[in-house]
């Protein structure tokens, strides 16, 4: 039981001490948010909603507005499409061992074609040499190899990029889902809702992600205008990345073959929808010796390396 | 003397077959049969029928070396020479790798139209039916090719496509795919961070 003048005294103290209080959680979150000088565009980025979560409006109003930053930003007209899976197609990858000679076109025609950071170098494809006796041994593998020529006697080449599992252990581990594997088999990235934390890149058996510890090089003249929301648009740092099959060429009607196959001087590279019995990856799978890298893992990859011969 | 009258027969038969090839050289073939046995017979349609027929293979303009095609520019003037030799005036930059004993010139290019291609049959082919050529010997590659595994396609993989001509990548007098220098190795990780470091520069 308290008198009235220190119930008084306390209840002040509590409201005070309440207030005190709000005012340190506001001020945190204040703190959180943008800068109040900070351009529209970035209070929009800040509030945009998950990717799969937009709808048709508010989708057109992120990539208009990434348009015109990127825009800015590269002098010249970029596009961002956000184009979605073309129904009945399941894409598949075929990479014939017993053609590729290591040359690493790929390597390059994909950072050209993906507009990923010159410096600090970013790679989707790695080429690894192995030795021909020892097949696919992984502790053999070299890849820095550099000789004058390629390919080498008793060597062959296993070029490894993202397999697009069908099971993949990198989407399950993500806190935020900000990667996710889409319903044309792709496994993309949300780059604007990706917190960095790089759980999917130690999930990732095959090495195939890669993450931006600043923001990136890339020249105007480097940069590939062409781009989509969930693959090649120009990434922030902080955020991870992968091959997503050239999502930005190969979802159009018609699409046109992923910058790896385009380039490669052998033909080694095979691409298609797997839906389609008539495809050349249809005709690989059920012709030619297959086989699908780390099988043992069951992340069932739609990555197919075979032997032509 | 039965025999005899049955040799005579015989020669005569064979004669008259000669003439008849001779006479009309396009509509009689000839050809061993399973037996081993020599067929002079009129050309059966079926046998002139495109080995692939109905299929379309859309390809690119064939790799000609610079300025040599139209063939017939230069040769419409000239006698055909049908006779083995090695070339001296002309064309003997081309060193022949790719069965050399065994063949020249004509057996691939065709005689009489300089601007095209002849198969073993006899069929003329433009140069861009050439993998019909190349696929009389490498039939499993030819295989391959027609569902797109050998080789390369370019364009659309839902679209328009085009195959590359095996003499796309083939030299076809020499047909051994050439070594070629790799792209530059990925930046080591210990180097990634060094701006200007030489090995983070050498792709430029």
């Amino acid at each position: 039981m308290c008198n009235k003048t220190t119930c008084d005294k306390n209840n002040a103290f509590q409201k005070s001490r309440r207030k005190v209080l709000k005012g340190l959680a506001a001020g945190v979150g204040a703190l959180a948010l943008p800068a109040s000088n900070a351009s529209a565009s970035v209070w929009e980025a800040f509030f945009q909603k998950h990717f799969r979560e937009l709808d048709k409006t508010e989708l057109q109003q992120v990539l208009a507005r990434l348009e015109r930053e990127y825009s800015k930003e590269f002098g010249k007209d970029v596009t961002v499409k956000a184009t979605p899976p073309i129904e009945g197609v399941k894409f598949g990858y075929g990479l014939d061992l017993s053609r590729c000679i290591g040359c690493r076109r790929c390597v390059y025609a994909c950072v050209e074609e993906n507009n990923q950071s010159r410096e600090p170098q970013i790679q989707w494809i790695r080429v690894m040499q192995l030795e021909k006796e020892k097949g696919v041994f992984l502790d053999a593998a070299e890849h820095y190899y550099n000789p004058a020529e390629v390919p080498e006697k008793g060597k062959f080449y296993m070029p490894v990029q993202c397999q697009q599992c069908e099971n993949p252990p990198c989407t399950k581990v993500c806190p935020v889902q900000a990667t996710w594997k889409e319903n044309d088999g792709i496994v993309v990235v949300d780059y604007n809702w990706c917190i960095g934390c790089r759980y999917c890149m130690a999930a990732c058996p095959y090495g195939a992600r890669h993450f931006n510890w600043n923001k990136g090089t890339l020249t105007k003249d480097e940069m590939n205008p062409t781009t989509h929301y969930l693959g090649n648009r120009p990434r922030p740092s902080g955020v991870v990345e992968k091959c997503t099959f050239c999502i930005q060429r190969t979802r159009e009607q018609p699409g046109r073959y992923p910058a790896c196959e385009e380039v490669c001087p052998v033909g080694a590279r095979k691409f298609g929808n797997m839906l389609d019995p008539k495809s050349e990856i249809r005709y690989l799978i059920e012709n030619k010796r297959v086989f699908i890298f780390k099988e043992d893992l069951n992340t069932q990859p739609k990555f197919f390396y075979f032997y032509a011969t | 003397m039965k025999t005899h009258l049955r040799r005579t027969l015989t020669f005569a038969i064979c004669a008259l077959a000669l003439c008849a090839t001779v006479v009309s050289a396009a509509q009689i073939e000839k050809f061993f049969d399973r037996q081993g046995n020599l067929v002079v017979q009129e050309k059966v349609e079926k046998y002139n029928r495109r080995a692939d027929e109905g299929e379309t293979f859309p390809v690119p303009p064939p790799p000609f070396s610079e300025d040599i095609f139209p063939c017939s520019d230069c040769h419409a003037d000239m006698e055909p020479n049908p006779e083995r030799r090695e070339m001296v005036d002309m064309h003997d930059d081309i060193i022949l790798d790719h069965a050399e004993g065994q063949r020249w010139c004509l057996d691939c290019h065709n005689l009489d139209d300089r601007d095209a291609l002849r198969l073993v049959s006899g069929e003329v082919i433009p140069f861009t039916e050439s993998y019909r050529l190349c696929g009389q010997c490498h039939g499993d590659k030819l295989r391959d090719w027609k569902v797109g595994i050998h080789g390369k396609r370019t364009g659309n993989w839902n679209g328009e496509k085009q195959y590359l001509l095996c003499a796309h990548c083939h030299n076809p007098h020499s047909p051994s795919f050439k070594p070629m220098k790799p792209m530059p190795p990925p930046v080591r990780p210990e180097n990634l961070n060094r701006q200007g470091a030489p090995e983070a520069t050498v792709h430029h």
